[in-house]
This record gives structure tokens, C-alpha cells and sequence, in this order.
């Protein structure tokens, strides 16, 4: 299944200047990796040591938090959209 | 200012009726909805690039009382986007700045000044004598502390964030909404997100976000319409594009949920890393460093010493000192046009990314790489200061 990854302004320094990665899963969790391991500087803004999804980064499969939803294994269809969406502190 | 007191908050004088006509007449405001913006107590914490646009137009809309928190001097780079303070305002504090304009933009509005850094000691109290908080503040400390002041408090957060061209609005706090922990749990820690002052930030965007802030704040108060509340509105002000996510009251959100394990405020510079701000925490101490006036002197004197500036191009096309350019993200793919050999000095803008670089040379073998201390700024401010500072 392809799906589009979006990908936020201040994580796309490491994921090649791209505002958008298509890559091919069956489940959130494959889409992630995937990003992961066609960009590896990614890995350890998106991920701790213990490969866990870092808990100031939320992904979003379309509109919905995968916390939500079936986590790492919620499954992706076509036309699906993935959402990473870091916590950014700025206002000044 | 002395006839303004003698006006019932609850009643609008001839003179009052007439500026805000334009909300009488409409019917999601009427003058009931004006007295109510009259009554409203709402507190702005900062008063920089979001709280220029929230406190003007919370201001400009009639909002009976305005508090403002901020503790910092107006300087030259904050003209690009807060446009509450001039060119003649640098050197004032933000507060001095922001209340002439306030205030000549509408005299019957109440402003409150707060003079202070917003701490787990004082936030309680200040924002207890406000009905909303809207959060226009810069770093990760305040964002939380801000959070659970108001779940706290059982106050409204109308909260909005910015890098470069993109932001985040939502509000949090809510009694049936969610907050920003159910949100974002815990903050990054320093230095794995950059901030403005490190990364840049569109001089309009702020003025983009603060306007929503201060059209959900100004809805909050009457009743109108569909609060932004459990939804996260992206916008990316390149693309264009306004995005909707949900946000969902988390039941085991350590603030808000329903047993929550923070009952009361706690240290949150301990909680974000100490300095979890808008620079880096400070290179660690065993990276090496050169003062700038050593190098100056060294390199006066011809001494064989490779100067790499780790900043972005464009950076280098602002101000450079003739240093090889390598943006720090290159780095690794690029380290094979050093010399391990040579004696290399690194410096950035101000020696955070440079103590990065350094560190990653002396990792890879470059034993003899130092950090420029201060970087380029410290170079214009103590060598050259002909130079411009960005």
C-alpha cells in the first residue's frame, strides 16, 4: 500500500528537506519505519533508544491520533495520510 | 483614564456603543455580547510575536480586562514580527511598549501589568484574577507551566506555538476538553527542537496564529459559534493550507485525567531540562573552546589554523569571517574535506551548533577541533564590529 507521510517543518532538516515521504506499509508502524530507513537521522527525533515513539511526537493517521486507534499496528489504506506532528514550544 | 471607572462594567456609555457599532449590530454579538467582552478578564503571557496581535485585538474588540505578563526588553530582531513595539521602543520593557499602544488604541480597556518571569510560585495568583490565559510565550517551561495552571484553576488555555512558517492553535484546559499533556505528555528535551531564535520564524506568521488566538478567546466569551477546543489546527503558511487533527481528553493524562499524579505545580525547568528555552543548553564542559581573541591573535599571527563555520548558507551570506562553510547537517557525509592533521577552529552564530560539530570531529578522529566561543556574535562583538548581528 503506498501512503504519504507528511512530514513537519522542523524535522525536515533530517528527512532530506521533504515536506511529504510516500512510502509502501500495511500498518502505521511499517509506514514509520520505512520513513525511518529511507531517512535515518529521523530515528532518534521520532524514536527513544528503546524504540518507542517519543512522547512530544504525535502521528496522526489522517485526522485521528493512532493512540487512539490501534497504535503502531493500525492498518493503512491507500489515499490514508500519516501525520507527524512534534510539539513546538515558539510564540515569540 | 478617570471616566472609564465610573462606567458600570455591566452598562455601555454613548461613547463606547459608538466604537464598537460594528459588534452591536451583528447578531452573534449584539450588546449583550459587548458587555459581556466588557466583563471578560482575559491574562496574555508575553507580549512578543503571538501576544502582539492577541493583546491588540483583544484590545481593539473591547475586552474590559487585559493582563499582561512579560519581563523582557524590546531589541531589534523582535521588530520583524511584534508589531506592538517600534523602532523607538527598543531598550523599553515589552510592557512599557505594549501598554502606550493598547492604550491609545482603546482607553476603556483595563490592562494589568505583570513585571515578572511566570513561575510555579506566581502563576497561580496571577492568573486567578482572569476568566482565560492565552499562551503566547516561547519555550516548553511555560507552555506546561501555563497548562496546569489553568487545569489547575479550571481556566480556559487558548494556546497557539510557531516555527518558521508553521503553527499550532488549540484550546486546552477546558472542563470537558482535553489539555495540552493529553496532548503532548512530556516536552522534548533542550536541543532536540529548535526554537525561533535558532531556526527563524516568518514575520507574519505570529500575526497569523495571535489572530486566532484572540478570535477563540473573543468566542470564548460569547458563547459564539464552534470553539477550537479537541481539535489541533495546523497551519503551514507556505503551502497555504489549514489542517484539523483531533485532540482527545486522555483518561490517564497525568494533569487532567482521572487520576491525575501532578495535583500541584512543580519545578518545570527541572521538568524540561533545566533550560528547556529558546537557545540550547550550553555545550557540554569537555568540549574545547577558543576565545575569540585568541584566535584573532593566532591567526594574526599566521599560525596554521583551519577555520570551519558550521552555519547554513544563507547565514554565511549575511555576515562570514572566510571560514569553510559546512552546514552542520553535512557534516558526516562532507568530514572527508578536513585534515585531521590541522589544528581546526568551528564556530556557528552563537557556539551551539559548533559544539555539536566539535564535538562529532573529535569522535571522528579531528582531536585538535575547537569551539569558537560565542561564535560569529562574539566575533563582531569583541573583534569586528563592523560586522552586522542577525
Amino acid at each position: 500500500m503506498s501512503i504519504k507521510v507528511l512530514i513537519p517543518t522542523p524535522l525536515r532538516p533530517y528527512a532530506g528537506k521533504q515536506s511529504v515521504i510516500e512510502v509502501t506499509a500495511q500498518t502505521v508502524g511499517e509506514a514509520l519505519s520505512d520513513v525511518v530507513a529511507k531517512h535515518p537521522d529521523l530515528r532518534k527525533h521520532l524514536f527513544s533508544e528503546d524504540g518507542k515513539l517519543r512522547s512530544f511526537v504525535n502521528v496522526y493517521l489522517n485526522d485521528e491520533d493512532i493512540r487512539y486507534l490501534n497504535k503502531d499496528a493500525t492498518p493503512v489504506k491507500e489515499t490514508d495520510t500519516v501525520t507527524i506532528v512534534p510539539s513546538v514550544a515558539g510564540g515569540r | 483614564m478617570a471616566t472609564l471607572t465610573e462606567v458600570n462594567p455591566a452598562t455601555l456609555s454613548n461613547e463606547e456603543i459608538l466604537r464598537y457599532s460594528r459588534h452591536l449590530i451583528m447578531p452573534e454579538v449584539t450588546l449583550e455580547g459587548q458587555k459581556k467582552l466588557k466583563a471578560a478578564r482575559v491574562l496574555c503571557v508575553g507580549t512578543g510575536g503571538l501576544g502582539s496581535p492577541l493583546a491588540l485585538y483583544l484590545t481593539a474588540a473591547g475586552v474590559g480586562t487585559l493582563g499582561l505578563v512579560d519581563f523582557d526588553v524590546v531589541d531589534y530582531t523582535n521588530l520583524q514580527r511584534q508589531v506592538l513595539h517600534y523602532t523607538s521602543d527598543v531598550g523599553r520593557l515589552k510592557l512599557d511598549s505594549a501598554i502606550d499602544k493598547l492604550t491609545a488604541i482603546n482607553p476603556f480597556v483595563e490592562i494589568k501589568r505583570f513585571d515578572t518571569y511566570l513561575s510555579s510560585q506566581n502563576v497561580l495568583e496571577i492568573i486567578g484574577g482572569f476568566d482565560i490565559i492565552a499562551d503566547g510565550t516561547d519555550n516548553f517551561a511555560t507552555r506546561y507551566l501555563v497548562n496546569d495552571a489553568c487545569v489547575l484553576s479550571r481556566k480556559p488555555n487558548v494556546y497557539a506555538s510557531i516555527f518558521r512558517f508553521e503553527g499550532q492553535a488549540s484550546i486546552f484546559a477546558t472542563e470537558a476538553g482535553p489539555c495540552y499533556r493529553c496532548l503532548y505528555p512530556e516536552p522534548p528535551p533542550p536541543g532536540l527542537v529548535p526554537s525561533c531564535a535558532e531556526g527563524g520564524v516568518l514575520g507574519v506568521l505570529p500575526g497569523l496564529l495571535g489572530v486566532i488566538q484572540a478570535t477563540e478567546v473573543i468566542k470564548l466569551i460569547l458563547g459564539a459559534g464552534e470553539p477550537l477546543i479537541g481539535r489541533l489546527l495546523l497551519v503551514d503558511a507556505l503551502a497555504m493550507r489549514f489542517r484539523e487533527l483531533r485532540v482527545r481528553k486522555n483518561p490517564e493524562c497525568p494533569v487532567c485525567g482521572a487520576n491525575p499524579s501532578v495535583k500541584e505545580l512543580i519545578d518545570y525547568n527541572q521538568f524540561c531540562g533545566i533550560r528547556g528555552e529558546e537557545s540550547e543548553p550550553g555545550p557540554s564542559a569537555k568540549i574545547p573552546e577558543i576565545q575569540p581573541e585568541e584566535l584573532k591573535r593566532r591567526l594574526d599571527a599566521n599560525e596554521d589554523i583551519f577555520v570551519l563555520d558550521v552555519r547554513e548558507p544563507h547565514e554565511y551570506q549575511i555576515v562570514n569571517i572566510k571560514g569553510h562553510l559546512i552546514p552542520l547537517g553535512d557534516l558526516p557525509t562532507r568530514v572527508h574535506e578536513l585534515d585531521s592533521s590541522h589544528e581546526i577552529v568551528v564556530h556557528c552564530k552563537s557556539g551551539m551548533r559548533s559544539a555539536k560539530a566539535v564535538d562529532f570531529l573529535r569522535q571522528s578522529g579531528f582531536k585538535r577541533a575547537t569551539n569558537l566561543t560565542g561564535g560569529i556574535l562574539a566575533w563582531a562583538d569583541r573583534i569586528d564590529r563592523s560586522l552586522p548581528k542577525y
